[in-house]
């Protein structure tokens, strides 16, 4: 793999940029491998790299049936922080949150991932009381937040409307400094070049059409493109696709997928250097460095899988954005899309094995998932490389809901993001 | 913005007037304490997700506030039919 540097910018702009190497191959698939991972995604590809890197199995697929991170991850709004409440879910996520803080020198690629700092608004006494509780959680787990008042946010954000007329005043916030947003692309790009240069075969506009079970155990998938390829593991990481792919394995899963929506405006100005969300009046926007405010909120009811949501819930969107932002009211709109997100009854991921033998998968990350990628990986590779769920994946097994131990994130996963 | 017609209203009306309540012909176990622990959890936990035809139940919330079953492509987002609760659907997956 050809390193990025600063010296080798220098030297490819003498060749006018036309000499540098691709970022990954487009492998033929061999007929077997030690591990098939099916999804492209960045979790799908950092599963594949941390394989590779921290456990030396690089006999590895990466099957994606469109290109490689073309699904939610480049569809999301890339806020990244760690503050849960429980402590299942704030130590993956804190986990993932300390590999985001040093992943663009691992990778030797610039993720843009920027701790501006994520604000979640309290506007009543109630969101006041789960702020407080979820702050002292957060710190006895060893994360960062304090609980601001109105003038500590205003301080944060003075273009935002705080004052105490409004319909949903805000009350206060919890704030997490190292909080924030990181590029979306860059880390699928980033991972799939690192996986590459260990040796992954990435094969993209491949999907994956059936699964190969011989006794309750899986030996391969059926692929439109290359027909059989055989596996000793297979590990699925198909986001809001899960729930077709578990029912190709034999089994359900407690997955529901939903569209979720996003929009961005037209650039202008800097005007908004950190993040802001309020579960209340239920929407969040941040500012992207190319100018444009990056805006989202809830799910579209209804389950589907159209990759678009309806108009309704648009305007719901952008009535909250008014609602604290007066000020963005005639900021006009410039792309909106839609991602199918795969909703968990508890608002947690799955990172589970299954009822099929050496076939396990990595779902219902639902809307919050960008900010665990590299935490996802990390752990999924572990599990699939030893056969048995890492300590942290343990608490996510997909048969919680059989025998009760849910985690019930709802609170903190809060407004869809 | 999903045109639904409501059985009770008889009128078609915007999607905004409605909630999308999940799948429908949920049987509640007649004797829950004889249900195993997979059995109970799959009932409160585990819902139909197929791509393609669902049935589903929809309530009119700011209109009759009455309930009623629809079945819709989940993927092109058509509406399919409408039915009363109590009633079978026509249209169904194959196979
Ligand atoms: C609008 C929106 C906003 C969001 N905002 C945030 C946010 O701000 N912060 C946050 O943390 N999370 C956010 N999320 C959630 C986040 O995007 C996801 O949780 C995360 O990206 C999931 O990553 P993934 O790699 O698992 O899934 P994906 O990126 O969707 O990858 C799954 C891949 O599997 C492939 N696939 C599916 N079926 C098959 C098959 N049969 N064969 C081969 N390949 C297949 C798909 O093509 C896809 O590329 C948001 C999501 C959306 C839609
Ligand atoms: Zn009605």
């Amino acid at each position: 793999m050809q390193r990025y540097s600063g010296f080798g910018l220098f030297k490819h702009s003498l060749s006018y940029h036309e000499n540098w190497q691709r970022a990954w191959r487009n492998p033929t698939p061999k007929k077997k491998y030690d591990v098939i991972i099916v999804g492209g995604g960045g979790h799908g590809l950092a599963t594949a790299y941390y394989l590779a890197k921290e456990h030396g199995i690089t006999n590895v697929a990466v099957i994606e049936k469109g290109y490689l991170g073309g699904g939610n991850t480049a569809r999301n709004t890339t806020i990244v922080r760690s503050n849960y409440l429980w402590d299942e879910a704030a130590h993956l996520y804190e986990h993932a949150m300390k590999l985001w803080e040093g992943l663009s020198q691992d990778l030797n690629y610039n993720v843009m991932f920027s701790q501006r700092g994520v604000l979640n608004l309290g506007h009543t006494l109630q969101d006041m009381r789960d702020i407080q509780r979820r702050v002292n959680a957060n710190r006895l787990n060893g994360i960062d937040g304090e609980v601001l008042d109105t003038k500590g946010v205003q301080e944060i954000v003075p273009h935002m409307d705080c004052s105490a007329n409004r319909r949903y005043p805000v009350l206060g916030a919890s704030w997490q400094p190292r909080a924030g947003v990181a590029r979306h692309d860059a880390v699928a790009w980033g991972f799939a070049r690192g996986a590459d240069s260990y040796g992954v075969d990435l094969i993209q506009q491949c999907e994956v059409t059936g699964m190969v079970i011989e006794d309750g155990a899986i030996v391969g998938v059926e692929t439109n493109r290359h027909g059989k390829i055989m596996a000793d593991r297979v590990g699925c990481v198909t986001a809001g696709n899960s729930g077709v792919m578990a029912k190709m394995a034999g089994f359900e899963l407690p997955l529901e997928s939903h569209p979720l929506q996003a929009l961005v405006s037209e650039p202008i100005k800097p005007i908004l250097d950190t993040v802001v969300m309020s579960n209340h009046v239920h929407g969040y926007v941040s500012q992207s460095d190319k100018g444009d405010l990056v805006i989202g909120a809830g799910i579209d009811g209804y389950t589907g899988y159209g990759q678009r949501g309806s108009y309704p819930t648009i305007e719901h969107t952008l009535q909250a954005i008014v609602e604290l932002f007066p000020i963005f009211s005639r900021v006009r709109m410039n792309r909106q899309w839609g991602g199918i997100v795969d909703t968990c009854p508890d608002a947690c991921p799955i990172i589970s094995d299954t009822p099929v033998e050496n076939l396990f998968f990595n779902c219902g990350w639902g809307t919050g998932g960008f900010k665990a990628t590299p935490g996802s990986g990390n752990v999924f590779a572990a599990t699939l490389a030893k056969g048995e769920a890492h300590p942290l994946a343990k608490p996510f097994s997909m048969f919680r809901f059989h025998n009760g131990a849910l985690i019930d994130e709802h609170g903190a996963a809060g407004v869809a993001h | 913005m999903l045109h639904i017609y409501c059985p009770h209203c008889r009128e078609h009306r915007e999607e905004e007037e409605f909630h999308v309540k999940g799948q429908a012909h949920i049987a509640r176990p007649l004797d829950p304490d004889s249900c195993t622990d997979k059995e109970w959890g799959e009932y409160l936990f585990f819902r139909k997700n197929p791509r393609g035809l669902h049935h589903e139940i929809w309530y009119h919330t700011t209109g009759c506030r009455k309930f009623f079953n629809v079945t819709r492509d989940t993927v092109s987002y058509e509406i399919k039919e409408v039915y009363k609760i109590g009633e079978q659907p026509q249209v169904v997956a194959k196979g």
